[in-house]
């Protein structure tokens, strides 16, 4: 294909902060093969006013997950969206994570995600009297998926119970409440991946129904059509887990032979 | 509704920067759905037509009036008669249809479709919801925490499609096939493609354990678990492809049934309504 005469496109960027802003129009020459993020960069170079754009990036090859925006109204990662995606005379439109509170411009603070990963227990191997453990490839397949992760949190960003219903899981649970938020998809893998490994001795599923608001999550799958890594984040890990909710708080048939056969082996997390 | 539009974004039902037709799947889903209920609920009421020679409608399940029994009847009632006294403004196929109805309602694929399509919560992915008090699962929503017990309903429900599949394999005293037999048969696989691959019974079957390994016992549930979880994946089509089966039998039945369109068969190559008994 032969390449025709310089080309332009025109980035449509949010400029502002926590006051206020709004989008301004940069028109910069762009070159076959650009990604999203480099039109960023373009418009930094080149374009009146735009050096000082604020915009978060490290790897550009969606394996840092820093550039995550939304682009023409989706979250995606800027790095991994092509220009030769949209038409050739398309504006694209950039904005920061609308869930999470706005730094400047594309960029966002993103701590809060943080604090949920600190209240998940980590893993917790038994003491190893008997040397190294060996784990089976089938028990590595089922998690391995889950920590493709690589935060950038395009997820948390999508699930409307987070960016619609600003039910993010307040910092303390207050007691005999139910929960007052939910910790979003990333996290609901990231206690999936430590459930379901064969040597971990921690229970964290009251933790998860009473506090991290699992039941929150209806299922409808956004978290799963955004992420960069394609994990199958609702069917391999929010449905399962919550199935692993439904054995422990609301089928009588399991909780009573749980009962019977003693409860969970693991330590509930306090 | 926090998380004001500081980086200018929009606020309340179906607002989105988005510039693509988020909404057409929604809306098909939704246009689909109804749809059928319509065809359902008028099929389930009319009380008639559900049979043509050895056919029986799958929305009539393991009915039969005793009016239409004849010596030639393939006798579908597998648990005895619906009694006389049975209130007519509660069909039979309505009270066969509540049961896979509730494990659909509850399926957790047909949540995500009914969320979006009819309740908007949300109705696209970063599309503004329905504004609410939004409670998730944890309130008034709790009881799809039970749709493994549907489950065990539809699962027992499936021999019997298939004994009404292998019922249209027997006519006028010789074996035979006809267009009917084989769409019920389709019917009965693609049912069972779709009961199986339920997200409760992944789990029932091996999801729930932690270690696949551990003992034989688990290496076998792992195994069940892997073929449960192939049926998983393509879940979603199965999903909509046996209810789209469900409804064609039905009418083709019916159609029969009403001599709109004769069966094609082995026992007289085509039969109207009138040549069978
Ligand atoms: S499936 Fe659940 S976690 Fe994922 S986006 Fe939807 S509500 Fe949020
Ligand atoms: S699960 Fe996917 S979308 Fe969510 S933070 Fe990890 S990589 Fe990003
Ligand atoms: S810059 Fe690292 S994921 Fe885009
Ligand atoms: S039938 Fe769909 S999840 Fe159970």
């Amino acid at each position: 294909m032969s390449e025709p005469a310089k080309r332009k496109r025109t980035l449509r960027a949010w400029r502002g902060d926590a006051s206020g802003g709004k989008f301004e129009e940069y028109t910069v020459e762009v070159d076959q093969g650009m990604v999203v993020l480099d039109l960023v960069h373009r418009a930094q170079r080149d374009a009146e006013g735009a050096g000082d754009m604020a915009c978060r990036w490290n790897c550009k090859a969606g394996k840092c997950g820093s550039c995550s925006m939304e682009i023409n109204g989706k979250p995606k990662l800027a790095c991994m969206t092509r220009l030769g995606d949209y038409a050739p005379d398309e504006v694209i439109q950039v904005q920061p994570l609308k869930t999470f509170p706005i730094i400047r411009d594309l960029t966002t603070d993103v701590s809060w995600n943080y604090e949920q990963n600190k209240k998940i227990a980590p893993f917790t191997p038994p003491p190893r009297p008997e040397g190294d453990y060996r784990m089976k490839q089938k028990d590595v397949d089922r998690i391995q998926e889950f920590r493709k992760c690589i935060e950038c949190f395009l997820c948390q960003d999508t699930c409307h119970v987070l960016r619609d219903h600003d039910k993010k899981a307040p910092a303390t649970q207050p007691a005999g409440k139910p929960p007052q938020g939910f910790i979003g998809p990333r996290f609901m893998i990231r206690v999936a991946q430590l459930d379901m490994h064969p040597l971990d001795t921690v229970d964290r599923i009251p933790k998860l129904k009473e506090e991290w608001g699992s039941g929150y999550c209806n299922i409808t799958k956004c978290c799963t059509e955004v992420c960069p890594e394609h994990i199958n984040i609702t069917d391999n890990g929010i449905i399962p887990m919550k199935e692993r909710v439904v054995d422990r708080f609301y089928d009588p048939i399991t909780m009573l032979l749980s009962k019977l056969g003693g409860g969970s082996k693991r330590t509930v997390q306090k | 509704m926090a998380n004001a539009s500081t980086g200018g974004h929009v606020q309340g039902l179906g607002a989105t920067m988005r510039k693509d037709a988020w909404w057409q799947g929604p809306a098909l889903t939704a246009g689909i759905l109804s749809l059928w209920l319509v065809y359902y609920a008028f099929a389930a009421a009319q009380g008639k037509y559900y049979s043509a020679g050895p056919y029986i409608s799958p929305f009539y399940i393991a009915y039969e009036h005793p009016a239409s029994v004849t010596d030639m009847s393939p006798g579908y009632a597998w648990f005895g008669f619906w009694p006389d006294s049975w209130p007519a403004f509660f069909p039979p196929a309505l009270v066969m249809g509540a049961l896979p109805g509730m494990f659909r309602m509850t399926c957790y694929y047909y949540r995500k479709a009914y969320y979006r399509s009819f309740f908007g919560m949300p109705p696209g992915c970063a599309v503004g919801p329905v504004p609410h008090d939004y409670r998730g699962e944890t309130f008034l929503l709790v009881f799809q925490n039970l749709h493994r017990y549907t489950l065990y309903i539809a699962i027992a429900l499936l021999p019997l499609l298939y004994l009404d599949a292998i019922k249209g394999l027997w006519y006028d005293g010789r074996p035979g096939i006809g267009l009917g037999t084989v769409l019920l048969g389709a019917n009965a696989v693609l049912l069972t493609g779709y009961t199986l691959g339920c997200h409760a019974w992944r789990h029932l079957v091996g999801g729930k354990l932690n270690c696949f390994s551990c003992d034989g016992a688990s290496e076998a549930r792992h195994g069940l678990w892997g073929r449960v979880t192939w049926l998983n994946e393509r879940h979603q089509q199965f999903a909509w492809s046996s209810l789209i089966m469900i409804a064609i039998c039905d009418i083709y039945i019916r159609s029969v049934s009403m001599g709109v369109i004769p069966d094609i068969n082995t026992w007289s190559g085509v039969t109207w309504i009138g040549d069978f008994h």
